[in-house]
């Protein structure tokens, strides 16, 4: 049986004015999956997963969750979704525990479950010494938690979290991944969008990289990889002068041809195992001598350097974001 | 029917919000309490001696006014909460929950009442001490006090829709006291009409702040009423009846940052 994706969305149109922030994008996320959408700064994220929220009404396309169209059936869409992001919506003058109890009713989960639940969610968090303390005090990773937290509330199948770490510190970011992917292990379905590459190589089942509005490779973060050309040897040379040897020494090994960059011997190459010995070998039969070896395996950030022909963007953001 | 008891349930749960923000933020409790009994004070003792207000003294003539003046303003505290709803982000927490869409309207509107009546509490108590007096049937009092609690609710739906409408906090603050003030003073709250430039009479006359002030006199003074009572309750309706569903619409379509 073909259980219905989480998430579905069909030619996804957006213009803000002149702007086009979604040119026609489509997605599939399977249930219990973490999906990341993944793009620099004004690539479309947010728009996506405002109207996959139903903050926002698409111009043209559909958008479905859990198989309910985010128009026409938004109220059910609600019912089915939490949503965390970047801004850490919480309420500064409520405590921790004020603001979970307030979502929990306005889910309608009643007074005692909303109160449990909050209580539950808080010591889950790492909050609960927190709880009593307006949210004004908190940190920012704190914040984040609590924000988390208040998307889980009352369980919803999907969950979307925009941006759900910029600006957080690497000890935060952690805490924050693992306390994700505990959630998708109880079959949670994440759509997560990130502008940092490690965290959708790091979190997600499957990737879409967007950019100017349209999705430009889909795939898991090892295709995508793969894509860009796969593992490479790369080999710094005792006499930088003799690389093209090095070059022609070497290129019945690889699977691609091997070039010269910053001083360095670029090899791709199809298998990992046995590379670096055979490539010894090689160099050591043409009499070059190695300075340093060592096989690469492509980032993120390498594949959004092949797909858009730009970096993606620098982590410049933080400052900005960050929460006060 | 559990449509609207999710909504009366989400009204209050947001109302509760509300006022859970006011003792936390203690410039918005000076904003309620010191602010207008300053005003009534500094009226009564610096420009009542030279405001002559024939047939009354000048605590009475001015109390209604000033304190259909600080139910007016009550509102503002919706106007910061909303906007600084929108900066913050939180109204898209609000707009992706199941909740009853126009809860969070309603909530906060439903809390400036009971901030109405703690203010209108404080201004009287205060007014009492200095010399005001009540000069008309229990009835007419609390018809009067009803009256200023309607007025403070139409015009938190003012402060919703401008609060909604605005960039930032400051600037929901800028206009609402840009555009009320001079409404609040070219009028008959703080001195008689006919001491005004001739020009300036007529818009005082026909200002509908003066309206509400010349009916919370008569309820409180026992002063014949003439028809402001009715158009005061007309005014104020027609005020609900058009910002209301401006609100809901701004709320509908605001975009976050």
């Amino acid at each position: 049986m073909q259980a219905d994706p989480a998430v579905e969305t069909t030619r996804l149109r957006k213009n803000y004015g002149d702007v086009e922030a979604l040119r026609g994008v489509d997605l599939r996320v399977e249930t219990g999956s973490i999906f990341g959408l993944l793009g620099p700064n004004g690539a479309g994220k947010t728009t996506a997963v405002r109207i996959l929220t139903t903050l926002l009404l698409p111009d043209e396309g559909s958008a479905r969750v859990t198989g309910f169209d985010v128009v026409r059936d938004a109220a059910k869409v609600r019912e089915q979704i939490g949503l965390a992001g970047q801004y850490a919506a919480v309420d500064e003058n409520l405590t921790g525990f004020e603001n979970l109890e307030m979502v929990g009713r306005l889910y309608h989960l009643g007074r005692g479950r909303s109160r449990a639940r909050a209580l539950e969610l808080l010591s889950s968090f790492d909050l609960s010494d927190a709880a009593d303390r307006l949210v004004r005090t908190y940190s920012g990773g704190m914040r984040r938690r609590l924000d988390l937290a208040a998307a889980l509330v009352a369980r919803p199948p999907v969950l979307f979290l925009d941006e759900p770490t910029t600006g957080l510190d690497i000890r935060s970011r952690i805490e924050l991944w693992d306390a994700i992917e505990a959630l998708v292990s109880e079959g949670t379905t994440v759509l997560l969008t990130t502008q940092y590459l490690d965290e959708a190589d790091r979190l997600a089942d499957r990737v879409a990289v967007i950019d100017q509005g349209l999705v430009i490779a889909e795939g898991t973060p090892e295709e995508l990889k793969t894509h860009v050309g796969g593992e490479r040897l790369e080999i710094r040379l005792c006499d930088g002068q003799r690389g093209e040897e090095a070059v022609a020494a070497l290129a019945s090994i690889a699977s691609d041809r091997p070039f010269l960059e910053d001083g360095w011997v670029r090899v791709p190459v199809a298998e990992r195992r046995g590379t670096i010995a055979d490539a010894v070998r090689r160099l050591d039969d043409a009499g070059i001598a190695i300075d340093d070896i060592s096989v690469s395996t492509p980032t993120l950030d390498d594949v959004f350097l092949k797909l858009t022909g730009h970096a993606a963007e620098p982590e410049t953001e933080e400052a900005e974001v960050q929460p006060r | 029917m559990k449509g609207l008891r999710y909504g009366i349930s989400d009204t209050l749960v947001l109302a509760k919000r509300s006022l859970l923000r006011i003792p936390r933020q203690p410039d918005l409790l000076v904003g309620f309490t010191i602010q207008p009994v300053l005003f009534i004070l500094l009226f009564v003792y610096v420009f009542g001696g030279a405001i002559k207000t024939p047939g009354f003294d000048y605590v009475d003539f001015l109390l209604p006014g000033i304190i259909v003046q600080s139910i007016v303003f009550g509102g503002f505290v919706t106007a910061l909460g909303l906007s600084d709803d929108v900066k913050k982000g939180l109204i898209d927490r609000f707009r992706s929950l199941p909740m009853t869409r126009s809860a969070l309207l309603t909530g906060r509107t439903l809390g400036d009442v009971v901030t109405n009546i703690f203010q209108l509490v404080v201004m009287f108590t205060v007014g009492l001490i200095i010399g005001f007096n009540f000069s008309s049937s229990v009835g007419e009092v609390v018809a009067g006090i009803l009256l200023l609690l309607l007025i403070g609710y139409a015009f938190s739906w003012v402060f919703a829709f401008i609060g909604l409408s605005s960039s930032s906090p400051e600037a929901s603050n800028a206009y609402g006291f840009t555009i009320l003030f001079p409404v609040t003073f070219v009028s008959s709250a703080f001195v008689p009409v006919s001491t005004m430039p001739s020009w300036l009479q007529p818009i005082a006359e026909h200002n509908p702040f003066t309206t509400m002030v010349d009916a919370a006199r008569a309820l409180f003074l026992g002063i014949p009423a003439g028809n402001s009572v009715w158009l005061a309750s007309v005014y104020t309706i027609a005020i609900i009846a058009v910002f209301a569903p401006l609100s809901a619409w701004r709320y509908r379509r605001v975009v976050t940052r």
